[in-house]
């Protein structure tokens, strides 16, 4: 069995097209779950099999394909999936927001506002919003056909009545054009804003639960929230110590056993970017001499 | 001065050359062939058949090499395969009744057409540990009696004589495809027995224990295991007719149950249903124990909140690709939302600190 | 829709016919009465006797085998049987509500009382955490819970206040017609005592339309204008309440009132 034997991006085309098609409902009903046929893919469910599906989906022979993982270009399953196109589609890959057309990413959206034209894919381990508050799926699917949306308020309230605020830093829900309540993915809250009136089309692909759902380019999305306790994204009060950003989302890197630690961008295609441009943060240093280290 | 964490390219090539050379293990062992898992192994080639719904010895057999004899990642290498291979058509029905059978069992009656037929088993084995295979010692030849080419048939057909079992509708619908289509639910008794046929052995024997003892009990008796080969038939559109291309071993399991009878039926017994790839006689059992359960509604009875009775439970956790990838996935990086986790307990703490020392 | 309910004499709640088997059994046969609005309709019988299955068909927990559930909704008349569900969920939501007898079956359990008591706020839109505060504070304050307690949860609380927490959390958006199965059922004399008087000014001063299914003549003698009797899935007996308990007709009703009088 060699390479060869597979077709272009691995699925075969009824397999993509009925993937499109989930896709196009998806757009036409954004934050709407489309059940599809998830296939079972050659890495594990819970790794990426929903985005990878959709991104194999979307693919040209044309495209132009960046993969993150926590932000990061090099961490291990985003070096893994992206070899993985690399081999099974030929595509050409960056590490570059502004050069890709596709973008896969688990847990962040890009730092680099995107534009028109780019898709951002969304790998979702667990695509229902009230999941946890209705263990059934049964009954959520009906709460959504209903916008029985009460319960989700009630997990709100709750956090409020208990920390004075509301103690959800990931995976906050969305609601979507007025109607859907989504889950916007594992990413932090800090990038909830970003969803919002995006000119790029934004896909989520959740291969385990056989589910696909859009928010089409220029959607209002919005954080639920109260009037009087209005969303607000978080992030670590630092600058960047190595490009001196201040509006990016940090990791909080230990970089001693004496407690000693340093913050840095999360999307290192961006934090790399300030620093080719001469950005240096309090712990930076030229990007040419750190890249010789 | 800090650096960030590169190279995650290089060390997935060196862990991969790293488990290559594991997998091999010491090289003054000989190596395993193929054939000698496929013949010496069967029992575990017939699971990761069944529950990779592909029906490939060979290819079974290399899944179990490869994935070190961990049969849940054997499992996963099949189906991840199997996905990509085009559909050409579908066979007609296998017909169990004209299974040549190496083992037929009823627990219901004592004797019957066809005869018990006990076949290659573990039962009434002694559980020693014998140190004959140790010393690789080959065994005799076992006795051959003559075959007798007559159809076995089916024990439930004799409980159907007298009204006294149900009659399960037959009809010409095409069953949905489990790995084609998204699971509805709820789901037909079609999709159910196709879900729980892959399911994963382990958590169907449990489904099927707990049915036993008490959560959703169905009374079930084995009314009939059958294990043996059929036929396998497809319909040549060209030639206006079926041949036969090939043939494959089946475990089948009929339950019989008890049932007090509901508004449009007397009391008669009920079935439950098991078939599986290979001789798998364990996995056959608990499947028609855990249809049955699931039945329930289908036959007016109660729903006492068992899992084994609960259609969503068991479905969507049954299938150990889906369960052991979302299990093993919470160790891929998750420290964005760590990192946003510690800001908001940072940040709720100091609150708290704060309000406490001011209430001090 | 004219508001003056006191002037209308078109029932709020019109059941024609209502069956439900289970198996060859009966669960209740042939059921049929109007409610109007502002009236308390009770529903006694021992256990087995068919009233919670109808109470159940009534508030569309369970599908009738026959029969007509004619609702008025502020649409005009609708028959909630054949009614789509995701109109009568909502209808459930807004202009009913269900007082379960179990306050276990109708709390949840693990959300703070004003976040209970909150929730059909919410439901219907409500966006603003402090107003939400203030009215669950405001109806606990009716169901004589302490203000200070509205952040705990129900398991914290006795069987009397679970009770008058779901009581509050289903009265909150101000539903037209309350279904309630046994409400004093778990709670001990003087407990039930102090519910019931509860009950009934809640009922006299919303205004409110009610059936309340109970086995205890007491309950209904409180609390209904209305009185029906079953047994064995069919109604023996109706009429008003004083009537039927004074001057009972069916022998059935004759051994109720007799059994619970002696008490």
């Amino acid at each position: 069995m060699t390479e060869h034997s597979y077709n272009f991006a691995y699925l075969d085309e009824q397999t993509k097209r009925m993937i499109r098609r989930a896709i196009l409902k998806g757009v036409a009903v954004p934050g709407y779950q489309v059940p599809f046929a998830s296939r079972e893919m050659p890495m594990p469910y819970g790794w990426g099999t929903g985005g990878v599906q959709v991104t194999a989906a979307c693919l040209t022979p044309d495209d132009t394909l960046k993969v993150i993982d926590q932000g990061a270009d090099d961490t291990t399953n985003a070096v893994s999936i992206r070899k993985f196109f690399q081999r099974t589609a030929g595509v050409a890959v960056t590490e570059a927001t502004t050069e890709a057309s596709i973008i896969q990413t688990r847990h962040r959206i890009p730092e680099t506002a995107l534009s028109a034209g780019q898709i951002l894919v969304y790998q979702v381990p667990i695509p229902e919003p009230l999941r946890f508050l209705e263990p059934r799926e049964t009954e959520t699917r009906k709460m959504h056909e209903l916008e029985e949306y009460g319960l989700m308020h009630v997990k709100l309230y709750e956090d409020i009545a208990r920390h004075g605020t509301i103690a959800t830093a990931y995976a906050y829900p969305v609601k979507v054009e007025g109607r859907y309540v989504m889950d916007p993915s594992p990413i932090p809250k800090f990038d909830n804003p970003k969803l919002s009136n995006s000119p790029a089309l934004q896909l989520f692909g959740a291969g385990r639960e056989q589910r696909i759902y859009a928010v089409p380019p220029f959607t209002t999305v919005v954080s639920l929230d109260f009037d009087d306790h209005p969303f607000q994204p978080t992030k670590a009060p630092h600058d960047c110590d190595l490009c001196g950003a201040s509006e990016s989302y940090l990791d909080e890197v230990i970089t001693d056993d004496q407690g000693g630690r340093m913050f840095v961008c999360s999307d290192t295609d961006f934090c790399q970017t300030r620093r080719a441009s001469g950005h240096i943060g309090a712990l930076g240093v030229p990007v040419s001499e750190g890249d010789a280290a | 001065m800090y650096v960030a964490v590169k190279g995650g390219e290089k060390a997935i090539d060196n862990a991969h050359a790293w488990l290559a050379e594991e997998r091999r293990g010491d090289v003054t062992v000989a190596e395993l062939s193929l054939p000698q898992i496929r013949e010496q192994l069967a029992l575990a080639v017939n699971r990761v058949m069944a529950e990779g719904s592909l029906y490939d010895p060979d290819l079974a057999a290399l899944a179990i090499k490869q994935a070190r004899g961990d049969l849940i990642e054997a499992i996963f290498l099949i189906r991840a395969y199997r996905t990509t291979l085009p559909r050409l058509g579908a066979s007609c029905p296998v017909d169990t009744a004209r299974m040549a059978v190496v083992r037929r069992i009823s627990a219901t009656f004592k004797d019957l057409p066809g005869g018990q037929v006990l076949g290659p088993t573990f039962d009434y084995t002694h559980r020693l540990l014998d140190f004959k295979l140790a010393a690789e010692g080959e065994v005799p030849a076992a006795a051959m009696a003559p075959t007798d080419l007559a159809d076995v048939p089916h024990v439930t057909e004799f409980l159907n004589r007298d009204g006294m079992i149900e009659v399960e509708p037959g009809g010409n619908a095409t069953p949905p495809d489990l790995t084609r289509e998204p699971m509805e639910l709820p789901a037909s008794r079609a999709l159910r027995l196709q879900a729980i046929a892959r399911g994963d052995e382990g958590f169907i024997l449990s489904m099927a224990y707990s049915t036993q003892r008490g959560y959703g009990r169905t009374h079930a008796f084995v009314g009939e295991l059958r294990i043996g080969t059929v036929a396998v038939e497809m319909d040549i559109p060209e030639l206006g007719f079926a041949v036969e291309i090939g043939e494959m071993e089946l475990t089948e399991c009929e339950t019989v149950n008890q049932f007090k009878g509901s508004k449009t039926e007397p009391p008669q017994f009920t079935r439950g249903y098991g078939l599986v790839f290979g001789q798998t006689e364990r996995k056959a059992i608990a499947m028609s124990l855990v249809d049955r359960a699931l039945r329930w509604a289908e036959l007016g009875e109660d729903f006492t909140g068992a899992p084994a009775q609960d259609e969503e439970f068991v479905l969507m956790h049954a299938d150990n690709v889906q369960a052991t990838g979302f299990l093993e996935h919470i160790k891929l990086p998750h420290y964005v939302d760590f990192q946003s986790e510690l800001e908001l307990v940072r940040r709720l703490r100091s609150e708290a600190l704060a309000a406490q020392e001011a209430a001090e | 829709m004219t508001a003056l309910f006191q002037l209308d004499d078109r029932p709020l709640l019109s059941v024609k016919g209502l069956t439900k088997h289970y198996g060859s059994r009966i669960g209740c046969a042939d059921v049929s009465f109007d409610l109007f609005p502002g009236e308390v309709l009770g529903i006694v019988g021992e256990s087995g006797s068919g009233k919670s299955t109808l109470l159940s068909c009534l508030a569309g927990h369970m599908t009738p085998d026959q029969g007509q559930v004619i609702f008025r909704t502020t649409d005009g008349p609708r028959d909630t049987v054949t009614m789509a569900e995701a109109e009568r969920r909502r209808m459930a939501r807004t202009d009913w509500a269900f007082v379960h007898q179990n306050p276990r079956d109708g709390l949840r359990m693990g959300v703070s009382a004003g976040g209970n008591v909150g929730e059909r706020l919410m439901a219907i839109g409500g966006r603003h955490y402090g107003d939400i505060r203030a009215k669950a504070i405001d109806w606990l304050g009716r169901v004589e819970i302490a203000a200070d307690r509205i952040d705990d949860r129900p398991r914290a609380f006795s069987g009397g206040m679970q009770q008058r927490l779901q009581i509050a959390r289903n009265l909150v958006t101000g539903p037209r017609l309350v279904f309630m199965d046994e409400p004093t059922g778990g709670l001990d004399v003087s407990v039930q005592a102090r519910l019931l008087d509860l009950l009934r000014s809640l009922v006299r001063e919303m205004g409110l339309s009610a059936i309340i299914v109970t086995h205890d003549l007491a309950v209904v003698r409180l609390l209904a204008d209305r009185l029906m009797v079953m047994k064995g899935g069919h109604v023996v007996e109706q009429g008003l309440t004083d009537q039927v308990l004074d001057d009972p007709q069916h022998s059935y009703t004759q051994l109720l009132v007799s059994s619970v009088l002696q008490v």
